[in-house]
This record gives C-alpha cells, sequence and structure tokens, in this order.
C-alpha cells in the first residue's frame, strides 16, 4: 500500500471536506488530473456539461436543490459565463465555486523549458486579463498555490457562504495536472 | 390559443409540490400571473438556461417531478442542453416548450423553429418521449398522461402569436425567489 495521494485528489478531498457536493463543468487540460478522477468515480456524480454558462445553469438548479456546487472551466469558458455569472448567479444570490484554468498566462511561458514560448494564440488576450476581468464582474478570485491550497480554498469558500455569490479558484498550469 | 391561455392549462395540470422553472420572458411572467406558488422559480435574465437549471435540479432531487417552462428562443439557444437532458436522462424531467416561431417578449422576431421542429432535436438527441401539439382538445388530452409516465420527455405546444399583453413583471425580487423555491424544494 502506498500512501500516496496525487494533488488532484487531495484538491477533491479538500472540496469534499469544505461540502461541496455538486461537480460539473466543462474540462482543461490544466486540472485535468482532476476530471480523469471526476469521470472514473461514479460517485463525484459528475455532470459534463455542454457549454461553461450551461455548466452554471446545472449548478444553480443543484443549489436550488439543496448542494453547494463546483463549476470546473478553463478561463476561455468565462467569456461564454458572463451573462450566466451576473445575471443569474450574482443577482438570484447563487453561490457557485468556480475552478478556472488560467491558460495565457502572461508571466508563465507554457512552452517547453527555456525557449520562453507563449501559450497558443487563442489564449492570450483572455490570459492577460484575467484579474482584471474576474475583477470587474466583482467574482472574489483566489490563485490555488500548493502551499497553500487548504487555507485559500477554505478562505473563499468562507466568501462564498457569506456573500451567496460566485467566487473563483483560479487554475495556474502544473498544480492539478496529475 | 394564446400564450396566457396554454400556461394556464399547463400550470393548472401540475400538482402544488412540483417543481417548477420558468424561462425569461412572457412564459415566466404568464405563468407568475396564473398560479404562484412557492414551487416556481422565475428565471429573468440568464436565457437559455432554464433547461440547465432544471436538469441540475431534477438530478439532485430525483424523488420531486420537475417541470421546465421554456420558449422556443430559449431552447434554441441553448440546444446543447438538450443533449445533457437526454444524456442524463433523469425519469422526473419534464420540458414544456410554448412555441410561437418569435421572440414574444422583444416585439415578435421571427425565430428559426419554424423550420427546425424542437422536438424532433429533442427526440434525435435521445428524450423518451416528444409530443407537439396545437389544439385546446389535444392538450387537455395528453395533459392527463404526460406527467404519469416517466421522463425526460418533451410537450410542445404551438401558440398564436400575439401582440405584447399587459402581464406584469414578477414582483418578488430575485434573491427572494431563490430563498423562497430552494426552502420548497429541500423540504
Amino acid at each position: 500500500m502506498t500512501s500516496y495521494q496525487s494533488a488532484s485528489q487531495q484538491f477533491l478531498d479538500l472540496l469534499e471536506h469544505l461540502g461541496y457536493n455538486f461537480f460539473t463543468g466543462v474540462p482543461c487540460s490544466l486540472f485535468e488530473g482532476v476530471t480523469r478522477i471526476l469521470d472514473r468515480e461514479a460517485r463525484y456524480g459528475y455532470v459534463s456539461a455542454v457549454r461553461e454558462d450551461s455548466a452554471l445553469g446545472l449548478a444553480a438548479g443543484a443549489y436550488l436543490g439543496g448542494r453547494q456546487p463546483v463549476v470546473f472551466m478553463q478561463n476561455s469558458g468565462l467569456g461564454v459565463s458572463v451573462n450566466a455569472i451576473v445575471s443569474l448567479n450574482q443577482i438570484y444570490d447563487i453561490p457557485a465555486l468556480l475552478v478556472v484554468s488560467w491558460r495565457g498566462h502572461p508571466r508563465r511561458p507554457e512552452g517547453p523549458e527555456g525557449r520562453g514560448d507563449e501559450d497558443a494564440p487563442e489564449h492570450l488576450i483572455m490570459g492577460a486579463v484575467m484579474e482584471d476581468f474576474l475583477s470587474l464582474l466583482k467574482i472574489p478570485f483566489a490563485l490555488l498555490e500548493p502551499a497553500t491550497m487548504s487555507q485559500d480554498v477554505s478562505e473563499l469558500t468562507r466568501t462564498m457562504h457569506a456573500t451567496r455569490k460566485p467566487v473563483a479558484l483560479v487554475v495556474p498550469k502544473g498544480v492539478l495536472q496529475q | 390559443m394564446t400564450r396566457a391561455e396554454a400556461v394556464a392549462r399547463v400550470a393548472d395540470a401540475l400538482r402544488p409540490d412540483w417543481l417548477t422553472i420558468a424561462c425569461n420572458g412572457l412564459i415566466g411572467r404568464e405563468l407568475y400571473a396564473h398560479a404562484d406558488a412557492p414551487s416556481r422559480f422565475y428565471m429573468i435574465g440568464s436565457m437559455g438556461l432554464a433547461s440547465s437549471i432544471g436538469l441540475g435540479l431534477a438530478l439532485v432531487r430525483p424523488l420531486r417531478t420537475v417541470v421546465v417552462f421554456d420558449g422556443d428562443g430559449n431552447v434554441l439557444m441553448s440546444m446543447g442542453a438538450l443533449g445533457s437532458i437526454a444524456a442524463a436522462a433523469p425519469a422526473n424531467f419534464y420540458h414544456v416548450v410554448f412555441d410561437n416561431e418569435a421572440h414574444g417578449s422583444t416585439g415578435g422576431q421571427c425565430t428559426i423553429s419554424g423550420r427546425v421542429p424542437i422536438e424532433r432535436v429533442a427526440a434525435a438527441a435521445g428524450y423518451g418521449r416528444t409530443i407537439r401539439l396545437r389544439s385546446a382538445a389535444e392538450l387537455n388530452h395528453t395533459l392527463s398522461t404526460f406527467f404519469i409516465e416517466p421522463g425526460p420527455a418533451m410537450l410542445l405546444v404551438e401558440i398564436e402569436r400575439c401582440d405584447a399583453p399587459s402581464v406584469g413583471r414578477v414582483e418578488p425580487a430575485p434573491a427572494e425567489l431563490t430563498v423562497r423555491f430552494r426552502r420548497n424544494a429541500m423540504g
């Protein structure tokens, strides 16, 4: 027996410990490790959504039925989700934890080490404005750092409960891929 | 049938404990005006998402009947949700679509549902039953059994395209609707 647990499993355990019990979203390679577990283990009841705004609708329905939802998405999906966030979640006081990958991070070149390649062109603009974009939409957010993961997600969850609005956990490259 | 008449006939066939999610626009406002109840949630703003909300709800409350009141413009905007509903196949999910081939709440501009039969898209996606009907007599007949057999099922009701009526807005604030509905759904 090994006691080794992947970062992705530790992350899911933390979410469950904090009361999250409905999981939906659209995948991203930056949290591939998490969706691999969610797809494999039926007990999570993961609903693979067709679009990010539909995932927010699914999560809203689950919240109305008594659950505490998590919505996974790539940051490209934030663009798709804007109207759902502002005209569903925020005006109806429907909370959700948004786990949003940070493709196109302006300070973290995605290419092979040492070459400084940038991420694919479709991610560069959203990647550059991620923090401003979340702030503009008044979505409290935190960057997922392995060293402070537990306290950061706990704090964000407290904010979510207190405000009854969506909050975002931003996932950089390399943290939840395994 | 007018929108008001069709919405009223379907609403009158629902039991008070069934959970209803109404789409934005005049359909939700007609339902609110005709028969408001704590088990009814009126979505404003996020056009297209009523069916996704209903699906999430149906999945986590499998012992409660969930009915979505939708419009052709709403369904066309989120056609992918029909696939999600068919794939998850909750037996407690019922989708009622009021189809006037128009965006009734913004001035009656044409949608494409006259050329794209929504119930056939739902059937192709995998809904167990889909029905299209037009007359009040057909609607009454269908309503006597529609909610008895398991879902996911779609009832598409063709309604008249009419001028924007004087039906009022949904009065409770959105956040109040959430608290009220959630208490009912969790009870």
